[in-house]
């Protein structure tokens, strides 16, 4: 018989093995359900999770997928640890991807080296103003950030798709909508030769290591998490949440706004209709994933972007359907969410006390 | 350790063999922006490929990666394919023109197809049907079934192609019937049911009494059967969602190009840059099968029409042509050109509204 008996303590060792754990059960379980599709599990497996990344191309393109997810999730783990639920990262993103977008499109012809540096501050100014609606209405009216954030996605999508069938519109492309390709000098310089692999990447990483010094070592980290927890023992300690509001939404959305221009700048190189395929979203499971640790987050993001390409090859290569992308996604939040409960419990096997 | 190192030897050894099979078949891919389903726009592509697959047997290998999102994830996925020694890549969506030509840029090798937009190269060619000519015929059907004189158009985004679509369906139904009008609801996505649904009772709650849409799921047809008014399909033909209100459909049949393709892509005499435009006269274009509840003389005008259109002696947008809003966009004697249908911007006459801009 199995039975969870409560620990003393929450277990260090599960804390991180808890998430291995369910990677491990996420494969066991993954090549059960190849088996049973009648594919070979161990080519299926390696074809979902090797093949991918088997050359250094596939690296850079996972790489390149994984930093949204990075920065946007970074942000809103702040936030999250101080119970500021920002729900809207992709409205966010779409935001500085606009604004940024739209000084590339204006200056088109320009070869100025002050293009990249203007539009990435547009990026983080346009993602954070978005992000100042809800933290305004939360710190005023006490509306509910969930609902606004959200609610504000779907206003800058719209946004975006007016500006592309209107004023930002490519004036040579057949009404179709989407803006003019940008210059050279508004495009990221690549990291790597070759690849669609920018230097936002790089950004993303420091982003990764300023999250994760900002919240173990500084003070307003540690109102975050303060306020989070106990918001009765912040009060008494003269934190101000308000003050934790404002700074999670405008630091989620400007990191968001951030992944956005770096999405235009980069691998798109204009604006279109739809700039993001959901990193907004799918970097709130990202956050969680990671344990909102910068670190843990750096690491859940490459595990979903992996999730995302190998669902590609695995269409490719035995013409699998794209839901086993999704099954496996699922797969893991289920295990992950699953063995928490070895965090706070242990298993215990036996009739303990009865055999004696 | 050493168990399991004998385990991935083995496994390695296991992919090595089918990989390096001694005559590799050519391979061919396929990109898709929606699910296969069992109807639509894309669903009409996998047709396409499957007539390949049957034509070649073992001679080759098609493959396809389904709801591919429009922007980088899609010049992976062509990148990949490219890369892995596909010998021709379809990219069947709009948004995918731009990725396609960064990676032909890379791989001059290759054969690239794309399907609806404008830009090609040395090695990509573009091509589209002419829807048109289809939704004129299925004009010609609603302008005679609607007693309401409200006609309502499910449509997807603004763009010249869906406008064109919109324009040609209403043309067809002005000619038999000069009172009624065309209302369009835009839904801002290829593939949303709720949407669709959402829009079409809309529609049908303006007083519609035939529906036809530009969107790739058979929501609109469904919604109208419930409703119990009239509906027109695009792409499939989708009576099976409606087999009460299902009138006819504007199908679209890529089987013919997609097997001239590979041929030439197999016997090494494919060429880059050429555009191809085909439509009923060609067989890309069909009308599906009547309904029963389309009486013989419609159908009679259909076939005249459709008979005209391949002899070139109809086409749908012969002037004069007002744009609704009185102005006389295509004189008298005249015909729209190719290039002018490719940006249309404006509705013509019967349209109901403004233009999204």
């Amino acid at each position: 018989m199995i039975r969870l008996e409560p620990r003393l303590a929450p277990s260090r060792t599960m804390v991180y093995g808890a998430p291995l754990l369910a990677v491990v059960l996420t494969l066991i379980t993954g090549a059960a359900l190849f088996s049973a599709l009648g594919y070979n599990p161990l080519q299926s497996l390696y074809l979902f999770f090797i093949q991918p990344i088997s050359d250094s191309y596939g690296i850079t393109e996972l790489l390149l997928k994984a930093t949204p997810l990075t920065l946007c999730a970074v942000g809103l783990a702040v936030g999250f640890r101080g119970n500021v639920w920002n729900i809207g990262a992709e409205g966010q993103l779409t935001m500085g991807a606009i604004t940024a977008g739209a000084i590339a499109v204006t200056w088109h012809d320009s070869t100025s080296s002050l293009m990249i540096p203007i539009m990435i501050v547009a990026g983080l100014a346009g993602g954070m103003a978005w992000a100042a609606i809800p933290a305004l209405l939360k710190t005023r009216f006490h509306a509910n950030e969930i609902l606004t954030s959200l609610m504000l996605t779907y206003v800058a999508t719209f946004f975006l798709g007016y500006l592309v069938n209107g004023p930002l519109r490519d004036p040579e492309g057949f009404n179709f909508p989407e803006s003019r390709m940008f210059g050279d000098a508004a495009l990221l310089p690549m990291l790597v030769e070759e690849s669609r692999l920018h230097i936002g990447a790089l950004i993303a990483l420091f982003v990764v290591i300023l999250g994760w010094v900002m919240m173990a070592r500084t003070l307003i980290g540690f109102q975050v998490k303060v306020v989070g927890l106990t918001p009765l023992a912040a009060h008494y300690a003269g934190f101000s949440p308000k003050k934790v509001v404002w700074m999670s939404l405008l630091l989620g959305g400007a990191l968001a706004g951030l992944a956005g221009m770096f999405e235009v700048a980069g691998p798109i190189g204009q604006l279109q209709p739809v700039i993001s395929p959901g990193y907004g979203f799918t970097a709130i499971i990202v956050a969680f994933l990671g344990r909102l640790h910068p670190i843990g987050i750096l690491l859940a993001a490459l595990l979903v972007a992996l999730s995302y390409l190998g669902g590609e090859t695995v269409q490719m290569e035995l013409s699998l359907p794209l839901a086993v992308t999704g099954v496996f996604q699922g797969m893991l939040l289920f295990f992950l969410l699953a063995c928490d409960v070895l965090i706070n419990y242990r298993l215990s096997i036996g009739f303990k006390g009865k055999t004696a | 350790m050493g168990k399991l190192k004998a385990a991935l030897v083995a496994a390695t050894l296991a992919l090595g063999t089918t990989a390096a099979q001694a005559e590799e078949p050519a391979k061919f891919g396929f990109v898709y922006v929606s699910p296969i389903g069992d109807a639509g726009y894309t669903y009409q592509h996998d047709l396409g490929r499957k007539a390949i697959e049957e034509k070649y047997g073992d001679k080759i290998k098609v493959s396809f990666v389904e709801s591919v999102a429009e922007g980088p994830d899609s010049e992976r996925v062509i990148m990949n394919y490219a890369k892995s020694g596909y010998k021709a890549v379809f990219a069947t969506s709009f948004g995918y023109m731009n990725p396609t030509l960064k990676v032909a840029k890379k791989f001059p090798k290759v054969a690239f197809e794309h399907a609806t937009g404008y830009k090609r190269a040395a090695n990509v060619n573009t091509y589209l049907a002419r829807f048109y000519e289809g939704r004129y015929l299925v004009g010609l059907v609603a302008g005679k079934m609607t007693k309401s004189n409200v006609i309502g158009y499910v449509a997807a985004f603004p763009i010249p192609e869906v406008v064109r679509g919109i324009n040609a369906f209403t043309q067809g139904i002005r000619a038999v019937n000069p009172d009624a009008q065309v209302r369009v609801i835009w839904t801002n996505s290829w593939f949303d049911p709720g949407k669709e649904r959402e829009a079409a009772d809309t529609l049908i709650g303006q007083g519609a009494d035939v529906l036809n849409m530009h969107a790739d799921s058979p929501a609109t047809i469904q919604a109208a059967e419930d409703a119990g008014v009239y509906a027109i399909g695009y792409n499939s033909d989708l009576s099976k969602f409606g087999p009460k209100a299902h009138l006819t459909a504007s199908v679209t049949n890529w089987a013919p190009y997609y097997v001239k393709r590979v041929e030439e892509v197999m016997n090494g005499t494919w060429k880059g840059n050429q555009d191809t435009w085909d439509g009923l006269k060609e067989d890309m274009v069909q009308v599906a099968p009547f309904n029963d509840a389309v009486p013989q003389d419609v159908r009679d005008l259909v076939e005249k029409a459709k008979a005209d259109i391949i002899a070139g002696t109809l086409h749908p947008f012969a002037g004069p042509v007002k744009d609704n809003e009185g102005k006389e966009r295509i004189p008298a004697g005249s015909t729209m050109s190719d290039g002018d249908m490719l940006g249309f911007n404006w509705y013509v006459e019967g349209v109901v509204g403004k233009l999204p801009n």
